[in-house]
């Protein structure tokens, strides 16, 4: 009878290269098959095959894909935990395996795999740690030893100038959510036999869903290290070891933590309320058919532009219509305009992305220079010609001009000279009801002292397009 | 008979089969598969069937290790 054979969490061929393959990529006396062998062996001993999901990283481990039989995702450099974490929060039951190397968990990923831990995701992590960057090369690596010699470190590592080697599993230690975390070795076959027994609780403490287990795999790999398959099991023992201790660091029954508290995805009216838009509050009239608007609110920084698209959503979004708002975003603000981009649809929106508005409201002068000829012919340009002196140059657009500021400053809060551009825009495409942006502002403003002054200052500009409809 | 069977195209020769086993029953053989690699080869009936080779083996499906059946003669 058959005792051993290739586990069946395992592919059959593997069709890398073409069909009918059997071998994997791996060289003569990797680990990594090794450590492959035991996560499909115990796959298969708790039958989680049809419900394992294997995040592979960059590193030779690459191309795990082609050899379990499981769900398989490939992740970004140093990623894995944090994509298994995303898939965590829709698959509940799933079994996720993060399966690193120590370039891409101890250098490319470092702050995934500690805030992974420290989120005490329900995650089993295998950590081949072979000292060096194997796939590329044989470069150093953060857990290449003091005095190694590498590719990039020909006369082997120096404290001083490349650090020293980092023991992620003593770094684990120092978080206090994993469950489990040890460190264990490849280099001879009881070793091996002790991994399976680590391996087997790490995926254990994941089935019973107890949470983030961390395993480091001291592993061979015979070609960078320029040693024979037997003579890299011996350096193991006799350099890697001392270096990394083969022990277990934490094996808790003390659960504080309970996975189960972790509060549900919002939904819905929920997100109503967080945003504080609640839609029966506003008794929404019925929503007319209106053209799709592609709105871009700019201005200096200050001026609200930002809140005024907040607020045009959330009266779009009350009226039952769809809406999205972006801010423009990190560098391209420093020092020069900011600007929100909102659109309005009755159907589902896309891209929140507004790169041609027809609708501008310019709340000074370089936002005017920078948009003017991005605007639809058509659309409309609303100035804020309090502070902007020119005119609009564009023949082919509508242009209202409104000293906002000006009348903010008399309704008592110059601040809210985006509430005046907004209220026209409003009243003059009928995007909104004005009534609802009445009812939506107390509920978007969180300095209670300022509501009142600003319905105020819509009252101003309802008398402003009273007076001058003829501009409109 | 407890049987090591080596799947000589999925070999690649790397001999750390061969350290382990307590029985010495693997050699490395004269023979070099497809891909260039000089395989090994079972021979010996001091097979136990303890499993080591199959663990140590860096190949995924390289070895099969095969037990006696009960009843059978060794």
């Amino acid at each position: 009878m058959i005792k051993h054979q290739k586990p069946r969490a395992f592919f059959d061929t593997f069709e890398r290269k073409g069909p009918g393959q059997k071998n994997t990529h791996y060289c003569p006396g990797c680990g990594h098959g090794t450590a492959h062998k035991l996560i499909a062996e115990l796959i298969d001993e708790l039958h989680i095959q049809d419900r394992t999901i294997f995040c592979s990283p960059v590193g030779c481990s690459v191309f795990a894909y082609y050899y379990f039989d499981t769900g398989n995702i490939q992740c970004s450099h140093g990623r894995a935990p944090a994509v298994a974490t995303g898939i965590r929060r829709t698959h509940k039951d799933s079994i996720l395996i993060s399966y690193q190397g120590d370039g891409d968990l101890a250098g490319i990923g470092t702050a995934e795999i500690i805030h992974a831990a420290n989120r005490g995701e329900n995650l089993t992590v295998f950590f081949i740690n072979n000292a060096i960057y194997g796939m590329t090369g044989g470069q150093l690596a953060p857990t290449t030893l003091i005095g190694q010699s590498t590719l990039t470190s020909p006369g082997g590592r120096v404290q001083s100038r490349d650090g020293s080697p980092i023991g992620m599993a003593e770094i684990m230690d120092a978080i206090k959510t994993p469950v489990f975390i040890e460190r264990v070795s490849l280099a001879t076959p009881g070793k091996v036999m002790r991994a399976r027994k680590v391996f087997k609780k790490a995926l254990l403490n994941q089935v019973q869903k107890r949470g983030f287990s961390f395993v480091e795999v001291l592993s061979p790999c015979p070609v960078n290290w320029k040693l024979t398959p037997s003579r890299a099991r011996r350096w193991m023992e006799e350099k890697l070891e001392p270096v990394f201790p083969v022990m277990n660091f934490r094996e808790t029954e003390d659960l504080k933590i309970n996975k189960e508290t972790i509060p549900p995805v919002l939904k819905g009216e929920d997100l109503l309320n967080v945003f504080r838009v609640n839609k029966d509050q506003l008794h929404p009239p019925k929503a007319k058919e209106i053209s799709d608007q592609f709105v871009k609110i700019s201005g200096f920084g200050g001026q609200g532009v930002m809140s005024a698209g907040v607020l045009l959503a959330n009266c779009v979004i009350a009226e039952g219509r769809n809406a999205t708002w972006i801010p423009s975003y990190g560098p391209a603000m420093r020092g020069g305009t900011a600007n929100a981009s909102v659109i309005v649809s009755g159907k589902n929106i896309g891209s929140p992305l507004v790169d041609y508005p027809n609708v501008l409201i310019a709340m000074n002068l370089p936002s005017l220079n920078i948009f003017e000829e991005k605007v639809l012919p058509g659309g409309f340009i609303f100035i804020n010609s309090s502070i902007i002196t020119r005119k609009v140059k564009r023949e082919d657009v509508k242009s209202i001009y409104v000293p906002a500021s000006d009348m903010a400053k008399q309704g008592g809060m110059l601040a809210a000279a985006n509430v005046i551009m907004l209220s026209l825009y409003m009243l003059a495409s009928k995007v909104s009801d004005i009534q609802t942006l009445k009812k939506v502002i107390p509920l978007s403003i969180k300095k209670k002292e300022y509501i009142d002054v600003n319905l105020k200052i819509v009252d101003i500009a309802i008398e402003f397009y009273e007076k001058n409809k003829d501009a409109f | 008979m407890n049987r090591v069977e080596i799947h000589k195209e999925e070999c690649k020769g790397c001999r750390l089969c061969v350290d382990a086993c307590p029985k010495h029953c693997l050699i490395p053989g004269s023979g070099i598969n497809n891909i260039g690699y000089q395989f090994i080869e079972f021979e010996s009936e001091r097979c136990t069937a303890c499993g080591i080779c199959y663990y140590v083996c860096p190949e995924l499906g390289a070895i099969t290790v095969h037990k006696k059946d009960k009843g059978e003669t060794p």
